[in-house]
């Protein structure tokens, strides 16, 4: 039985799917928010990298490397975005944080 | 042939399995825990497709900084999970409808899809014959010809790294701290005095 592109890109499908699933599960907790997001990225990851293996061009991999870059700054700000409101407000609750009224 | 189908279904069924409790889990420790799960995963698939490069920045990247990261602000932030989780079961109608529009969506795009014959024409940086490393073949095409993005990702990360100590840093009060430019500025004639003190006087 032969692994070919398809299997890889509905792996990655349905990763992306349970991130956006996780979103909405998810929704008072920013944490797992992020963590959601960070299963988005990493099937956004998947889809890169199985395109670059199997129509043969390398720039795929790099492409992905760059994405790596941006979700670990992403988490990053995310998380200190996190624990400065936390100490700002004593929660992290979604419907709590609405200070700038937007 | 077999054997590479067969780890090719294990990891993906750990990690779609893993990211499933990722989302549903109730202790976020958990959550973290798989996510570094479907993270070793995923490195797997890719060092099955042959990109293993990538597969190991993604296990130091993302297990060991960014899972890490989550881990130590979850553990840090002193939150009552469970009141969090209170309206699990009253979004899980609107997020599985969502969710599974999006899936059957992109089975659509996948059902009716096929490698146009101009793709694998117009490579842009073909893959390396196999006396070639992977690491090899990608570090000749970062340092070369996208060296400006590799730059660019480098600054991304510093300028990330300034977001979160800026966000972070506080400034506590009745804290003693060493302030070097005071003590460097200070002049002899600010901070000694000579006294005549009498005998058997005092100051």
């Amino acid at each position: 039985m032969e692994i070919g592109l398809a299997h890889y890109l509905t792996v990655a499908a349905v990763i992306f799917s349970l991130g956006v699933i996780g979103i909405f599960l998810n929704r008072k907790n920013v944490i797992i928010i992020l963590m959601s997001i960070e299963l988005i990225l990493l099937s956004v990851n998947i889809n890169l990298v199985a395109f670059s293996a199997f129509l043969g061009d390398l720039v795929g991999q790099v492409f992905a490397m760059i994405i790596l870059t941006v979700a670990a700054a992403e988490a990053a700000i995310g998380l200190a975005i996190l624990v400065a409101y936390f100490r700002n407000r004593g929660t992290i609750a979604v419907e709590d944080i609405n200070m700038m009224k937007g | 042939m077999i054997v590479q189908g067969l780890a090719f279904y294990m990891f993906a069924a750990i990690l779609v399995a893993s990211a499933v409790m990722v989302i549903s889990a109730r202790n976020p420790v958990h959550s973290v825990l798989f996510l570094i799960l479907s993270f070793f995963n995923a490195a797997g698939l890719f060092i099955l497709i042959g990109a293993e490069f990538v597969a190991m920045i993604l296990v130091i990247v993302y297990v060991g900084a960014v899972a890490v990261l989550f881990l130590f602000v979850v553990m840090m932030l002193d939150i009552d999970f469970r009141a969090l989780r209170s309206g699990l079961l009253r979004y899980l109608p609107i997020g599985g409808t969502v969710g599974l529009i999006l899936l059957v969506e992109l089975a659509v795009v996948l059902g009716a899809w096929a490698v146009a014959p101009e793709a694998t024409t117009g490579v842009a940086a073909p893959l390396p014959p196999p006396e070639i490393t992977n690491t090899r073949a990608i570090g000749q095409l970062i340092y070369t010809q996208y060296v400006y993005l590799f730059q660019a990702s480098g600054l991304i990360l510093f300028i990330a790294m300034i977001g979160a100590i800026v966000l972070t840093l506080r400034e506590r009060e009745g804290v003693r701290r060493q302030n070097i430019t005071r003590q460097v500025s200070r002049r002899r004639e600010e901070v000694v005095a000579v006294r005549k003190v009498p005998t058997r006087g005092g100051v």
